[in-house]
């Protein structure tokens, strides 16, 4: 673990009981100044949880959360130097749109004059895009405006550390892929860490720059984007970022091969992360490709075809396996043509490409 | 069936509308309407015994209402912190304090009123320093504190479904913009929750007001508008009750219509 300076929040061994529930357990985390990390997780998996002790609203049953090396057990939201983007906004429906974004400027003691509140109040309504908007009503603007008030309202404050709490859950498609690329230059320009709440790989992949995978109240792996999308940790994580293939398979001890379910014998891939016996193989369906050849080493029937564009996701029926997802470039096949439902395919893989976990 | 419906309102409505017609008549009579005259309403406002009446019903009300305000808004506010249980327990008693007739509540108050004083009187002439100890009794305080006690139940109701329905996100975003508690309460959650109180308010005043069965069992020797009308209503109904009463109506239905209104408004409000 790095040195409290050079980290904006700490989790040390913090767990969080409800009565005889655990919520969490075990979490150790350190996130570096000015990054950019999401917890991701399905839902129940304690990530709220976490969000909300180093917010201030709930304090762990065990260990304690750090924020700029302090320790931070028992103090109160109000007195923490971060503030938080909530789901639903929870924007101040009695305040027009200024007065919800000075909110946190004015409780500021020493006092900040108000010429100085409005001043920067304006600023970061510009930021969001919605200077002009100040004397609007909260109930006047859309979802997509609400959401950067509520964004405004938090970074105006220049806080150490940002919060964001599945904020782009209620937007629809394309606002939410306008906000993840306005999220990450203010990110960049603002230069705060932002912690991100999120049950949506796609958003945690493309955002952040740490993600940390949770499940059942605890973390199941931490990394750069890259690395727990090309080398997860454990088959939850392989299947719950990005898809995956499922493969049944035995890893014989001492004789260097993988034996799948059907039969096939493959020799025994780099990521066999030790496992000897029975185990489950994961594969990427963009790591498969479809040839047209009787020899290659799985052969079966497609069932589905959908066409995405630039690509094109294959249901293919593998002999002895059961249902393969592949998602193929469209010319991969050749130029023109795909292929057709009820067509028999071969399907090859680079054996690195499978990560073998104890099943 | 409309004959049947428009009987039924036709004997709810039709002795209302007749006090409010012969509080206009020119004559003495109660069934005879012999002309038009505002002379009643004259003669009941120059009546002191009733005016007196009136100032003390209007004192009542206010202070028990505004009393009922204050703690009731304390109690619902208490209220959402308790644990699930609890606060069903509360919840119930709350809702039991409404429904208990007007009867019951008048001789409970006023027995446990006695037992108190029976207790206290005599350690305060002990107690006291002087020769002359105060002396508690029925009176304007007993009539309070009985409607205020009731009214108070109706204040919780009404200012808790309007706390239940501003969601906690707000006072947690408050909080995490550096708001104290106490700053979060004045800036955020009263703002919100004051046309409810204002609603609760004018609930408890018109009900301290029209009150007359609770009011006659812990009143003592007071008199409070609705005593004196059905006292002097064993004299024979005069218009002048009538010109009183039309004008009790009139006040309490703007009440209750500006209550409705308040808590209304909100509602629509929030509901965007």
């Amino acid at each position: 673990m790095t040195s409290a300076s050079t980290n904006d929040i700490e989790f040390r061994s913090v767990a969080k009981r409800y009565g005889s529930v655990t919520a969490v357990s075990d979490i150790n985390l350190a996130v570096p100044k000015g990054a950019f990390v999401a917890l991701l997780g399905p839902s129940g998996c304690g990530k709220t949880t976490c969000l909300r002790m180093i917010g201030g609203f709930e304090q762990p049953s065990e260990g304690a959360v750090y924020i700029g090396g302090q320790p931070m057990n028992g103090v109160p939201a109000y007195r923490r130097p971060v503030n938080m983007v909530f789901q639903q906004y929870a924007l101040f429906p009695h305040l027009d749109v200024e007065r919800n974004v000075a909110y946190g400027l004015k409780q500021m003691r020493p006092r900040i004059a108000t010429a100085e509140i409005t001043r920067r109040a304006q600023e970061a309504l510009e930021m969001v895009r919605l200077g002009g908007f100040g004397k609007r009503r909260i109930h006047e603007m859309s979802g997509g405006q609400q959401q950067r008030v509520a964004l405004a309202r938090a970074i105006v404050n220049k806080p150490k550390v940002l919060l964001l709490d599945e904020p782009l859950a209620a937007l629809d498609k394309k606002l939410r892929t306008a906000m993840q690329i306005e999220l990450q230059s203010l990110q960049r320009e603002l230069g705060i860490t932002f912690v991100l709440v999120t049950h949506d790989q796609e958003e945690a992949l493309s955002m952040s720059d740490l993600v940390c995978v949770m499940s059942t109240g605890r973390i199941v792996q931490i990394g750069p984007p890259q690395e727990i999308y090309d080398r997860p940790a454990s088959l939850f994580v392989a299947d719950f970022v990005g898809k995956t293939n499922r493969i049944p398979a035995t890893v014989e001890a001492g004789a260097n091969s993988l034996r799948l379910a059907n039969g096939v014998g493959l020799a025994k891939p780099a990521n066999a992360n030790g496992t000897v016996g029975t185990a489950m193989v994961a594969l990427r369906p963009e790591a498969i490709s479809l040839v047209r050849d009787g020899a290659a080493t799985l052969q079966g029937t497609v069932t589905h075809r959908i066409f995405l564009g630039s690509s094109v996701e294959y249901s293919v029926e593998v002999d002895g396996l059961g249902d393969f997802l592949v998602t193929a470039d469209r010319r991969s096949l050749n130029e023109s043509d795909l292929a057709e439902p009820g067509e028999r395919v071969g399907l090859s893989f680079d054996p690195n490409a499978l990560h073998v976990f104890p099943a | 069936m409309r004959a049947f419906i428009s009987s039924v309102y036709l004997f709810l409505y039709a002795p209302i509308a007749l006090v409010v017609l012969f509080s206009f008549n020119a004559g003495r009579s109660a069934s005879e309407f012999t002309g038009f005259s505002t002379a009643w309403y004259g003669k009941a406002l120059g009546n002191t015994f009733l005016v007196s009446a009136l100032q003390n019903s209007l004192m009542i009300a206010f202070t028990s209402a505004a009393l009922a305000a204050v703690f009731g808004t304390m109690a619902a506010l208490g209220m959402e912190r308790l644990g699930t249980r609890t606060r069903a327990i509360f919840d119930a008693l709350f809702a039991a304090a409404i429904v208990v007739p007007g009867v019951v509540i008048g001789i409970a108050t006023l027995v446990a009123l006695v037992a108190v004083f029976s207790f206290v009187n005599p350690a305060l002439a002990t107690l006291w320093p002087g020769d002359q100890p105060p002396q508690l009794g029925l009176g304007y305080g007993s009539i309070i504190a009985a409607h205020g006690l009731f009214s108070m139940a109706l204040v919780t109701m009404i200012v808790k479904a309007r706390i239940a329905s501003l969601g906690r996100d707000i006072v947690e975003a408050s909080s995490d913009l550096y708001a104290t508690p106490l700053t979060t309460f004045r800036l955020i959650v009263l703002p919100q929750i004051l046309p409810s109180i204002l609603a609760g308010f004018l609930l408890a005043f018109t009900f301290s007001f029209d009150d007359f069965i609770i009011a006659f069992f812990v009143a003592g020797s007071k008199t409070t508008l609705p005593i004196y009308v059905f006292a002097s209503i064993r004299r024979g109904v005069t218009p002048e009750i009538n010109a009183i009463a039309t004008l009790v109506l009139v006040a309490s239905l703007l009440l209750i219509l500006t209550a409705r209104l308040l808590m209304r408004e909100k509602k629509s409000k929030s509901g965007e």
